[in-house]
């Protein structure tokens, strides 16, 4: 415990901590009800409807001798954010419900493990470019903490599931326990190849290893994980892996309204499942942060360019640049749960374990053959090898599919047959493309 | 002994950590007992950080708290085991003597440290992943193959044991 000693806090660097802390916490805290509103207006937007556009507006008479006269006949409009300070008002006011046969210790713990997760998630976010603000611990495992965080998640659910005594509860929290296992572990896979590519796993030298001009040539252009083939693939799986691990359609499975009452929160009211319901928006953000981090270069502006430089360093435009990318990943995450609908059960696992691991380890491994080929001939090897090296992948994918297509066609039936004993066991697929 | 700032923060940890390890095997219900071994893997990753050990404390977060604890409590709410009435049997003795066996075993390695606190030298950055990596995949590169075949016989088996026999 040498640090122990080395430690000789000035007042100074305990302020800043406590700052640090809280500047990492705010921007997560402060948006919920703005998200809760977004969600909904653009939801209903999506589908056709209004949505919350109402409330808070305020019409003042035209003829009553009680409003002023700049007043008469003038409408204030707040399109209806004031909906969610109604709503959490609402929530305060309830009764609070809890039966009587609950595991009450671990029903109030359940949504504290929540909110706990989705706060404590982005601790290790760079939201600037500077380091006095952010992130609150700059710790040389940053991602793997991230990882590690998120997977506390899945207590939650579980544990209200468990202690509600309720048999719908216990089957949200089953599935939910599945379903987060399942995909933590694509989710591990894509970002290790993001690792291997930057390098570090230290958020920050993540963030400043894609500040390089693009793919080393394009100068007016950042070399965002995104834009790099591999870096395409493992977002794509990120971002899947993120809906699942937040429980937002089409991974709703623990919540699914329409088969469990409300899943694990069936037995919730008023402030714990309030809290459910914040803890799930803020990691939602959060999640959209860290993608934002990973894959869309942080805290960095679209354009390239040297005079921008400050601006991007200062710690108030980078929290701007962080906020509105969390914005454009809270907006697909609406936009996917307008668009799919929710998966089966057996659809969810397939997809998890036969197609995005399978794919995230490919993905590794071709990662790894481009990095080599790339250090030890030319960068315009590594393009061939990896470009050769996905055409393959690709072939097999197809191929595996094509067989799989026609061996088994009740993954192409819509109707559900959960128990039958006709049905025919799953093919182990040859790891193939991993020996290419 | 004198109170070193390392003697209370070990303190904070360790104490709740053997406390949940008690609540293992003292709680009644089986989901308590797994929610303990959770809250004792926490507390250890949580000695390994104040051990320099970054990496080994967030593996232990993210591997025994976050997926193997996740699965066990999983099966067991699946299975929901009734309150065991436990059997008077020859169990209690001999888990009670190699308790006592562990307990001396441990006592002997701990007390010489504790009659001279002398804590041993850390190396800075002695858990850092670059570190770690170096030594794994140079030194130790071996081993670290044969675990991962290891594990591919792991997972291999728990594919055939799936599987439904024909007849």
């Amino acid at each position: 415990m040498d640090w122990l000693h080395s430690l000789n806090p000035t007042i100074q660097d305990v302020l800043s901590a406590f700052g640090r802390a809280i500047l990492a916490i705010i921007p997560i805290f402060a948006p919920v009800p703005f998200i809760i509103w977004y969600e909904r207006r653009l939801l209903s937007w999506m589908q056709d409807r209004i949505g919350p556009n109402r409330t808070g507006n305020i019409t003042f008479s035209r003829t009553s001798k009680v409003v002023p006269g700049f007043l008469r006949g003038k409408k204030f409009k707040l399109f209806g954010l004031a909906q969610s300070m109604a709503d959490g008002l609402k929530l305060f006011l309830k009764e609070d419900i809890m039966p009587d046969k609950t595991d009450r210790f671990l029903f109030i713990l359940a949504p504290l493990i929540a909110l706990f997760v989705a706060l404590t998630l982005g601790c290790t976010i760079p939201y600037g470019g500077d380091t006095r603000f952010t992130p609150v611990a700059d710790v040389n495992i940053g991602l793997l903490y991230i990882l590690a965080i998120s997977s506390l998640g899945a207590y939650s659910t579980v544990l209200a599931g468990y202690s509600s005594n309720n048999k719908y509860s216990l089957l949200g929290g089953l599935r939910a326990s599945a379903q987060l296992i399942s995909y933590e572990l694509a989710m591990g896979v894509s970002l290790a190849a993001m690792v291997m590519t930057t390098g570090s796993l230290k958020m920050t030298d993540i963030v400043n290893a894609q500040a390089q001009p693009l793919f080393g040539e394009i100068s007016f252009l950042h070399n965002w994980n995104i834009l790099t083939p591999m870096g395409f693939i493992s977002a794509v799986v990120f971002f899947i892996c993120m809906l699942a691990e937040t429980n937002r359609p089409p991974f709703d499975l623990p919540e699914a309204e329409n088969e469990l009452v409300a899943g694990y929160h069936t037995e919730y009211s008023t402030k714990r499942w309030g809290l459910f319901m914040m803890a799930e928006y803020m990691a939602m953000f959060t999640f959209s942060m860290v993608f934002a981090t990973v894959f869309l270069g942080g805290y960095q502006l679209p354009i390239r360019w040297d005079a921008l430089a400050p601006l991007e360093n200062s710690y108030l435009m980078g929290l701007v640049v962080m906020l509105f990318k969390g914005a454009v990943g809270l907006s697909v995450y609406i936009w996917v749960r307008a668009t799919f609908p929710r998966l089966r059960y057996d659809q969810l696992m397939n997809l998890g374990w036969r197609f995005l691991l399978p794919l995230a380890v490919a993905n590794l491994m071709i990662t790894a053959t481009w990095i080599f080929a790339t250090k030890v001939y030319s960068p315009t090897a590594g393009w061939i090898t990896g470009i050769v090296l996905y055409a393959i992948l690709f072939f097999v994918w197809a191929m595996v599919r094509h067989r799989a297509k026609k061996l088994e066609p009740q993954y192409r039936s819509r109707s559900v047959n959960m128990v039958s004993s006709n049905r025919r066991t799953v093919e182990v697929v040859s790891n193939k493309e991993a020996t290419s | 002994m004198k109170i070193t700032p390392e003697l209370i923060v070990f303190a904070m940890l360790a104490g709740p950590a053997a406390l949940g390890a008690v609540g293992v095997v003292a709680s009644k219900s089986a989901v308590r007992s797994a929610l303990c071994l959770v809250f004792n893997f926490f507390l250890l990753a949580f000695l390994y950080f104040s051990l320099n050990m970054e990496l080994l404390g967030i593996s232990q977060i993210m591997v025994y708290a976050g997926a193997i604890m996740v699965l066990f409590v999983f099966v067991i709410m699946l299975l929901n085991p009734k309150l065991l009435e436990e059997k008077r049997d020859l169990k209690r003795p001999i888990g009670l003597l190699f308790g006592f066996v562990l307990f001396g075993l441990l006592a002997s390695q701990i007390l010489p440290a504790t009659i001279n606190v002398d804590a041993a030298p850390v190396v800075n950055q002695v858990g850092s992943p670059q570190l770690i990596g170096d030594a794994l995949f140079t030194s130790y590169v071996f081993p670290f193959e044969v675990v991962s075949i290891l594990l591919l016989v792991g997972v291999v088996g728990s594919v055939f044991l799936a599987k439904k026999r024909t007849p």
